[in-house]
């Protein structure tokens, strides 16, 4: 009881002497742009693991508490959460990161959102109405999200606000910088095919000038079936496609099967920083990764 | 790129003019870092404005749909980040609706999501009383054929800036085919109370243990524990009411439920229920009304969870109901439950595959039951409509305690995607033969008895499920009996989101 009481007393202590924005994000590579723009202002918890399938988190009880205790709730949007963060919210009783107050932060909000279907139906497999929210691998959405969480985060840390929008200017000249870079090294590789398992390249593929349109899921949230899969194999042949793109969720087998029977290559990438080893120093690395082991797979199957 | 370079080389001859140094190798060089960092000053600005456009866009396209939608001089009630910026097509909203477009809702562009499970069973049995003989749950397939489970209506979203508000209409088809409608839940709960409180009013589910809570669409088996069926009554325990929980500030998750509901009717079984005048251990429970405070039910819960590892997870809880009992004029019962649910999912699971989970309740009832004589009007003899036993005696019991438990445990292996074993075994049964049950034999509500059930689900999407299962039911005076259900439901609407 003694130890426990002490803990309390500790914890309480800790709380009132830092004056850091305690900040919650979904997603590991929304978490990496808010630590690069909060700098050491803030103190970051992120709910889904970098190899986690984003669309499925368990809704933890312990998340309840870190919500709880959140003055800033950052989330992707687009419904991307919306399996399980809705009962998370119920029951934080945190009127701070209820939608609409300051200390809720969309991503989604300022970024041109691709893939709005104009009819929702079902039978198309689970679409997300306000569209594909896979947009965070664009260096350039990034750079837009990074400005959002300035901009939100100096509302409500006025004092601060002026370090958070000179690291997002900072992380937005790097990112262009970098931009030079990837751009460059994927030129040769503009039009090319590459097969994915879920549609989630889109943004990526877009930036770079790449065609990521054939995937191993015959709809969104649907299993690949045995037939769906041997017509992949025999457009993978006709559009000459020979790089097959892995998330870390995502079944490797499946991905393998389809590349033996096409000559292609397997190549694990991420969604988000830490999801494939060498990721972890953050958006950049995760970048970097993903744009240089492409030209590779890419330059190695002409 | 070519007009670049003409203008960088005449930049560079005409500073190589001016200077004349052109031919020193140093100079070009410099001239062309210069040359390069202009370039990419350029693509930068063209980037950025190109980025600001965007922006502007989208906040110009959302400020013109949010007048599309909004009469012009009224303030939306629920918070515009949510209504607007997730609407879909901005198309399809300028237009106006007519009467033979299609409605659509759910999804977070309406007031309210709205969503419909559909929960329909088909299969067989050898028991002669499957309805509340071997299947105890008011959802249970009801006979050998088809069953309708349960049409489930659910509307839910914010009330207002205040309140959170949920409702569960359920259609049902009882086993002589007829309609009937149940309100399973209608309740607001409160937002932003201080202290990390939150209040909840209207009809809901009692928070007891773990499947009490539960809609029957998401339990893991086609039927109740037998242990809900017939400790917490066919239906569970739910009734209008208020309850108070508190997020206790801990480090780990816990929180405290305290609740006051109605103690009436078929939805609190063992508490003043009447039973619809059918006997119910060994008794005819009369009509009581309410006095005092303490004739109400009141129900407390505590739960806590821990993160074991990255990939596991616990989360348990102890329950307790009390309340009046219409057995007598001053009898009451007492419910108390324990229940663990652990789970396991590594950390690349994919659409929720694979996963395992554990989950077992433990509930005790303890009711004390009055005095009783069906002799009703103290004539000695047994006068018309005092034979409810159906057996021409008078039956005498005692004031009375009356202890049964039992006791589930279930495991869920989600073995590949969309694909789900289970294997789960009941146990049910009572502390001692009652003084009743000693005069007049053993009542089947109270015999220990027991069931094995593994069954198979699966999953084509989030959407829809196929489950088939197997009990192997053994009753104690009763015998072995055998049954075999195939489950399959829809769900239409919003998305639904899965509490842990």
């Amino acid at each position: 009881m003694k130890t426990f009481l002490a803990t309390v007393f500790a914890t309480l202590i800790a709380t009132s002497a830092q004056a850091k924005l305690n900040i919650v994000v979904t997603t590991p590579d929304l978490a990496a742009i808010a630590r690069v723009v909060g700098g050491d202002q803030v103190e970051i918890t992120t709910l889904a693991r970098p190899t986690e399938d984003p669309h499925f988190v368990d809704a933890k009880p312990s998340f309840i508490v870190r919500l709880n205790k959140a003055s800033v709730l950052i989330e992707g949007g687009a419904e991307l959460e919306i399996g399980w963060l809705p009962p998370l919210l119920a029951g934080a009783r945190n009127p701070k990161i209820q939608s609409g107050q300051p200390g809720r932060v969309l991503c989604s909000d300022g970024i041109s959102m691709r893939e709005v279907p104009t009819t929702l139906d079902r039978s198309k497999g689970d679409l997300h109405a306000s569209g594909n929210p896979h947009f965070m691998v664009d260096p350039m959405n990034a750079r837009i999200v990074a400005q959002h969480l300035a901009d939100a985060f100096g509302k409500l840390e006025a004092s601060s606000a002026g370090i958070f929008s000179a690291n997002a200017s900072k992380f937005g000249d790097l990112l262009d910088a970098k931009m030079l870079e990837w751009e460059k090294t994927l030129a040769p590789f503009k039009g090319r095919e590459i097969v994915a398992y879920h549609n989630s390249w889109l943004y990526f593929a877009e930036r770079f000038g790449l065609k990521i349109e054939l995937f191993l899921e015959p709809k969104p949230g649907i299993p690949p079936s045995p037939s769906h899969l041997a017509e992949v194999i025999s457009k993978m042949k006709e559009m000459n496609a020979r790089v097959v793109i892995v998330d870390p969720y995502l079944n490797r087998k499946t991905a393998e099967t389809v590349a033996r029977g096409t000559d292609a290559t397997v190549l694990d990438v991420a969604q988000f920083p830490g999801g494939v080893k060498g990721t972890e120093g953050g958006y950049i690395a995760l970048m970097d990764y993903l744009v240089n082991s492409l030209a590779k797979a890419l330059g190695d199957k002409k | 790129m070519k007009s670049n370079f003409l203008w960088a080389s005449s930049l560079a001859l005409g500073l190589g003019a001016l200077t004349c140094y052109a031919d020193d190798p140093a100079t070009v060089e410099k001239l062309q870092q210069q040359l390069q960092q202009m370039q990419e000053n350029f693509n930068r600005t063209v980037r950025e404005q190109q980025t600001q456009i965007e922006a502007l866009k989208k906040q110009l396209d959302q400020i013109q749909r949010k007048e599309s939608i909004q009469p012009k001089g009224t303030i939306p009630s629920s918070p515009p980040s949510v209504a607007v910026p997730s609407a879909p097509a901005s198309g399809s909203e300028t237009k106006p609706w007519s009467p033979t477009d299609p409605i659509r809702v759910g999804g977070r562009s309406a007031y309210v999501d709205l969503s419909m499970v559909g929960t329909f069973a088909a299969g067989t049995s050898t028991a002669h009383d499957i309805e509340g003989g071997t299947q105890m749950g008011g959802h249970d397939p009801n006979q050998r054929g088809f069953t309708t489970q349960g049409v489930e209506l659910n509307l839910q979203g914010a009330v207002d800036p205040y309140f959170r508000g949920n409702a569960n209409i359920l259609f049902q088809l009882d086993s002589g085919g007829e309609s009937f409608v149940e309100l399973e839940e209608a309740w607001l709960e409160t937002v932003s109370l201080p202290a990390n409180l939150q209040l909840r009013a209207g009809q809901y589910l009692t928070e007891f243990g773990r499947l009490n809570t539960q809609h029957p669409h998401s339990w893991g088996f086609v039927d109740a524990p037998l242990v809900n069926g017939r400790l917490l009554g066919e239906d569970g325990v739910r009734n209008p009411g208020i309850r108070l929980s508190w997020l206790v500030p801990t480090p780990f998750y816990s929180e405290l439920f305290v609740g006051v509901q109605n103690s009436q009717g078929g939805t609190s079984d063992s508490f003043r229920s009447d039973h619809a005048g059918e006997p119910f251990l060994g008794r005819i429970w009369e009509e009581r009304g309410v006095g005092s405070l303490g004739d109400m039910l009141y129900s407390t819960r505590y739960a806590m969870s821990f993160d074991l590892s990255d990939t596991q997870t616990l989360l348990g809880g102890v329950s307790a109901i009390f309340g009046p009992n219409s057995t007598g004029g001053n009898t009451d019962t007492q419910i108390y439950g324990a229940d663990v649910y652990w789970k396991w999912k590594p950390a690349t699971a994919h659409a929720g595959f694979p996963f395992v989970s554990w989950q077992t309740e433990a509930i005790l009832r303890r009711l004390q039951a009055g005095a009783f004589r069906n002799d009703f009007n103290g004539s000695g003899t047994l006068d018309a409509g005092e034979d409810v036993f159906g057996d021409g005696l008078i039956h005498t019991a005692p004031r009375e305690g009356l202890t049964n438990w039992g006791l589930y445990s279930q495991l869920l292996y989600g073995f590949r995607e969309g694909w789900v074993g289970g294997l789960r075994g009941d146990y049910v049964g009572r502390t001692r033969r009652a003084s009743y049950e000693l005069a007049y034999g053993d009542d089947s509500d109270r015999l220990s008895r027991w069931r094995i059930s593994p069954n198979l689900t699966w999953y084509p999407s989030e959407f829809s499920k196929i489950r088939l299962q197997y009990n192997y039911d053994d009753r104690d005076k009763i015998g072995v009996d055998h049954s075999v259900w195939l489950q399959f439901e829809l769900l239409l609407g919003a998305h639904a989101a899965h509490k842990f």
